[in-house]
Parts: structure tokens; C-alpha cells; sequence
């Protein structure tokens, strides 16, 4: 009797196991659906919506393409990582000018990158209408990258690396990094004063697309800057040794150090290249909004939305999550049939992110563990 | 025979929780040895500690005449040693290629000739290696974590429990690779839960017990004896 009972237990399992992975695939096709008909949409009735919402997405898919790489290599959430986006974006801001706030004005370093001989004049863009900014704010760009992976290294000898040697748990290392955020926040409101700045004054050209579309001339750099960037990041994890260690250690941190991976030094570069990624991010960021030190907490949402989306861990997956939030974030704002306020942006990130988290905690392309 | 890994004396545990306490083998040159004993008598803490992945608080671990206690892993893998642990032994998301690719980590040369030796070795993963490895079935998974082992061709293999949750099918044909592979000049030291298989296998043989040494011998002369049939065979 009791074998028997066994068995049709076990038969049942076997039938329940079947049909969950039956109707998780079929979520998953749904989804993909979903987002395809929306985007479809977006692309013939707001077409205007779906611009922005392209340039949206390229930033917070740099962002979140520098969250799940941290997060697969020591698997933790990095709270800080809006906050480093918007403070990579003040270290370019006083690169270029040089500026801090003063008492009654700002300070300004006798030199700075602006000075350089026709460091500020615009870029031209073929088209009509220019872009904003002159060759340096690239050079900035790169002062940043160079300083925020030099933060995160230093960050991660001082706080990180202490805690991977006590064997911390996940939450101790998340309020760290939520700590580490709070400060950055502060370094900023102290340095450079919450009122907003931009990297260069005026009005902001714009210049005509295809199909009457009419966008920010930046915005077109914002998304060309960061497809490359994100190109570049594939070669190095697919075609190179440092890439391919670097997989290895989020698929399985033990069997890579077994293997024979220095595994502190990848870590190391995980921040190197972390840094550098936030850093344009940041840069993107403040070039399409403003700068303002409490722009980079509020960005942490969609980024964690477009990970999670993505699949937490997976690269290609916060890319494509990354569009999928600011497009639809844009989209359905701007849209008439239902009133919906620009405030309520980053609800409809929340809600993706709630849906995805009770119907599909994996994303869309994440393993199964 | 000289001994390419010496053991002497080893005290090891996590922390505060002390495993082995003081634990002595030697494994001489292209030997098999197998450590067997009681579920946790220390047998893979024994090889971690050896591979320097747990701590070894006393005593010492020599690698041919070099001392390698407590030394990384990554400098371990370079000295001649390769280890290959029970369970999640490949990386599921790598290709077959970057798994083994992953082995070689440590040198910078040669890497198309040891990938051409390993896929000699096994030619059943070599028609795939552009596969993911969380595709492959349990036996070639084990068979892909020995393959990426032997990438640096080691002077010892330490192997924990190879035929875990394996068919019986499958555990004689993983039995009959270890031979080749220790034909070819690798000593292997493995740990076994399946002590018959490991004794009729290996040419000697260590029985371990709350982290001591509790008897040594020949393989075959154990399996004989009644005092280790009596203990560890449930004969």
C-alpha cells in the first residue's frame, strides 16, 4: 500500500513539475508578447514616446549592465549604484570646469579641461543642429571612468573585502552598499550644492530623424555611446580570457578558484570595469537630464527593475531589460488613452518589477537554478 | 618510488571546529590511492586541505619535494596539482571549449595543443564543445570536470568521490577513464564512499576515522581484512 502510495505521489510530483515548466515557458512567451505588441505600438502611434524612451533605456542599460555584472561576480545588490552613476557625473562636471561651490559663488581651479584650446566648442553634427558639447566632456568622461573604478577598487579594499573575509551574509553586504550610497550622496550635496548644473549652458539643438521624429541631437550620441559600449562589454566577457574567467566566476566562485582563477584579482577588475561602465552611464545620464545629486538614487528603481527583468546576472539580459523599462516607462506616459502623469514613471517600473518578480523571478533570459 | 605527495601530520577544520587531527599520507608516483571511512571521518575536508582550500592549522602538505601548505590554489594549479570536487564541478553556463579553457587558466601558452590532448582523452565531449555544459548529461558532466582537471597535465589528481549519484553504468566507465588517465602518468588520489569499487581499484588504500589515520595498507590485502570488512564494507 505504502509503495503504492509512493508512486502515485511521486507520479504526481513528476505531473506538477511538468505542467509548471509547461506554464512557465508559456509566461515567458507571453511576456515576450507583450513587450513586442507594446513596443510595436509605441513605434507607430508615439513614435516621439519611443525615442525618449530609446535614450532612456540606453542609459538605464548601461546602468543595469554594470549592476548585474556586480551582482554575478559577488552576488550582492549594489545599492550604491545610482548614486556612483551621479557622482561619476559631478567628477566630469568638475574635470571640465573645475568648479565647487563657494560660499556665496562657485570656486573655480585655476585649469581645467574647458581650457583646453577649443575644448567647448560643439561637435557638428552632420545634420541640422550640433551637439551640445565640445571633445571635452569625452575627455571628462574618461577622468571619471579612471576615477570611479579607482573609488570602487579602494571601496571594495575598505569595505567589501573585509566583509567577503568575515563571510558576511547578502543583507550586510547591501546596507553596506546602501551606507556607501548615503555618503556619495552627501559628498556630493557638499561639493557641489543640490541646485542642478549642466555640463554646457544654452539651449540644447535638436535635429530632424527619419519617419518626423524630432530629438536632442545628445540623444542620438546617448544612444550610440552607449550600443557601443555595451558591444565592447560582450567582446570582452565572450572573446577574452579575463571575459570568459569572469563568467566562470559568477556561474560558480569555488570552481573558479579551484580551476586556478586568481579570484581577488577578478574582482578587482569587476569593480575596474563597474567603474567604468557607471561612469559613462552617469555622464549619459546627467547629458540627458541634469545634474543633481538626488537624480542617481532615484534611477536605482529601473535599474533594479531592468535587471531583474533581464535576468539577474545576465548581461545581455539588463540590455534588453534596460530598453524594455525606459521604452515602456516613456510610452505609457506619454500615451492618451489613459491619463497617466510623467510623475508616475517610475511606478510603472515598480509594477514591471512586481509582476516579473511573482510571475517570472528568472527574467527573461536567466538560468535556472 | 619517490612520493609526489606527502601528507604529514595534518590538523584542518573551519574555524573554530577543528576536522583532521593530525592526518599523515604519502602517494608516490603514477599510484592510485584511495581514502576511505565512515561519512564524516574528514575524507573531503582531507582534500581540501590539501588543495588549500581549507586552512591547515599543523603539520605540512608537500607537492613532489615543494611545500605547498596553505598555499593558493591558483599557485597550487601551477605546481602540479589539479582537484576536482564532487558536485557542480563544470560551469553549466561556459561552452564545453571555455570550461576547459577555464583549466588552463594559469598558462598562457600551448592552449590548442592541451585542448587537442584533453578532447584525445574524450572524444564523447570533444563533438560538443561549443555546447553549454549545463546541457550535458551527469556522466559527461563528470567526465568534462576530469577533462578540465587534466588541462595542465598534473603530476597528482585529487578526485572527490567521482561516482557520486552516478549509474552503475556510467561509474564503470568513469572507473576506466581514471585508469587510462593514471596510465598516462598521473598519480590520483580519490576519495570514495563506494569503498568496494575503490579498494578492487586502487593499488593502496587509507581508512579514515574522526579525522585520524585508522588503518593503511594494500588495497587488495583490505578488502580481505575482516577488521575493515567488519567497519567500513557492511560485510
Amino acid at each position: 500500500m505504502s509503495v503504492f502510495a509512493g508512486r502515485l505521489t511521486d507520479a504526481i510530483a513528476t505531473a506538477l513539475d511538468r505542467s509548471r515548466a509547461v506554464g512557465d515557458q508559456l509566461i515567458l512567451v507571453a511576456m515576450w508578447l507583450f513587450f513586442l505588441v507594446l513596443g510595436t505600438w509605441a513605434i507607430l502611434a508615439e513614435t516621439d514616446a519611443f525615442a525618449v524612451g530609446v535614450v532612456t533605456g540606453s542609459i538605464i542599460a548601461l546602468g543595469a549592465i554594470g549592476l548585474t555584472l556586480i551582482y554575478g561576480i559577488l552576488k550582492f545588490a549594489h545599492f550604491a549604484h545610482g548614486d556612483s552613476m551621479m557622482l561619476a557625473a559631478y567628477v566630469a562636471f568638475f574635470a571640465l570646469t573645475g568648479k565647487v561651490v563657494g560660499e556665496r559663488t562657485d570656486v573655480e581651479l585655476p585649469w581645467s579641461l574647458n581650457d583646453l584650446p577649443g575644448a567647448t566648442s560643439s561637435i557638428p553634427w552632420p545634420g541640422e543642429g550640433d551637439f551640445s558639447f565640445g571633445y571635452g566632456l569625452l575627455l571628462a568622461a574618461l577622468v571619471a571612468a579612471a576615477a570611479m573604478a579607482l573609488i570602487f577598487v579602494v571601496l571594495d579594499r575598505l569595505v567589501y573585502r573585509p566583509l567577503r573575509r568575515r563571510r558576511s551574509g547578502i543583507v550586510i553586504f547591501a546596507i553596506a552598499s546602501l551606507g556607501i550610497a548615503i555618503a556619495m550622496r552627501s559628498v556630493m550635496l557638499i561639493f557641489w550644492a543640490s541646485s542642478p548644473r549642466f555640463y554646457a549652458p544654452g539651449i540644447r539643438p535638436t535635429t530632424d530623424l527619419p519617419f518626423d521624429v524630432r530629438v536632442v541631437t545628445d540623444q542620438i550620441f546617448i544612444f550610440f555611446a552607449a550600443l557601443v559600449l555595451a558591444a565592447l562589454l560582450y567582446l570582452l566577457l565572450y572573446r577574452t580570457k579575463l571575459g570568459k574567467a569572469m563568467r566562470a566566476m559568477s556561474d560558480n566562485a569555488d570552481l573558479a578558484q579551484v580551476s586556478g582563477i586568481n579570484t581577488d584579482q577578478i574582482v578587482t577588475w569587476t569593480w575596474v570595469i563597474g567603474g567604468g561602465l557607471v561612469a559613462v552611464a552617469g555622464v549619459l545620464l546627467a547629458l540627458q537630464a541634469q545634474l543633481k545629486p538626488e537624480l542617481g538614487f532615484a534611477l536605482l528603481l529601473p535599474l533594479f527593475a531592468a535587471t531583474i527583468l533581464g535576468g539577474i546576472g545576465s548581461p545581455q539580459g539588463a540590455f534588453v531589460g534596460g530598453m524594455i523599462i525606459g521604452i515602456t516607462q516613456e510610452v505609457t506616459v506619454a500615451q492618451d488613452l489613459i491619463d497617466i502623469s510623467p510623475g508616475y514613471k517610475f511606478s510603472v517600473a515598480f509594477i514591471i518589477l512586481i509582476l516579473i518578480l511573482l510571475l517570472r523571478p528568472r527574467g527573461l533570459f536567466g538560468a535556472k537554478t | 618510488m619517490t612520493a609526489v605527495l606527502r601528507v604529514q601530520d595534518v590538523v584542518a577544520g573551519y574555524g573554530e571546529v577543528e576536522i583532521l587531527h593530525g592526518v599523515s599520507i604519502t602517494v608516490s608516483e603514477a599510484e592510485i590511492v584511495a581514502i576511505i571511512g565512515p561519512n564524516g571521518a574528514g575524507k573531503s575536508t582531507l582534500l581540501k586541505a590539501i588543495f588549500g582550500l581549507v586552512s591547515v592549522q599543523n603539520g605540512s602538505v608537500h607537492l613532489a619535494e615543494r611545500d605547498v601548505t596553505n598555499m593558493a590554489p591558483n599557485k597550487i594549479v601551477q605546481s602540479g596539482m589539479s582537484y576536482v570536487p564532487q558536485t557542480e564541478n563544470v560551469f553549466p553556463s561556459l561552452t564545453i571549449n571555455e570550461n576547459l579553457e577555464m583549466g588552463a587558466y594559469v598558462r598562457r601558452d600551448g592552449l590548442r595543443d592541451r585542448l587537442e590532448r584533453v578532447y584525445g582523452l574524450f572524444p564523447d565531449i570533444a563533438s560538443r564543445r561549443s555546447e553549454r555544459a549545463g546541457r550535458l548529461s551527469g556522466g559527461q558532466r563528470q567526465m568534462l570536470a576530469l577533462a578540465r582537471a587534466l588541462m595542465l597535465d598534473p603530476k597528482v589528481l585529487l578526485l572527490d568521490e567521482p561516482s557520486a549519484s552516478l549509474s552503475p553504468k556510467m561509474v564503470d566507465s568513469i572507473f576506466e577513464k581514471i585508469g587510462d588517465i593514471n596510465r598516462g602518468g598521473t598519480a590520483i588520489l580519490l576519495v570514495e564512499q563506494n569503498a568496494k569499487e575503490a579498494l578492487s581499484f586502487a593499488s593502496r588504500a587509507y581508512v579514515l576515522a574522526m579525522g585520524q589515520n585508522r588503518f593503511e595498507g594494500e588495497a587488495k590485502s583490505m578488502l580481505e581484512s575482516e577488521e575493515v570488512g567488519k567497519l567500513y564494507l557492511g560485510a
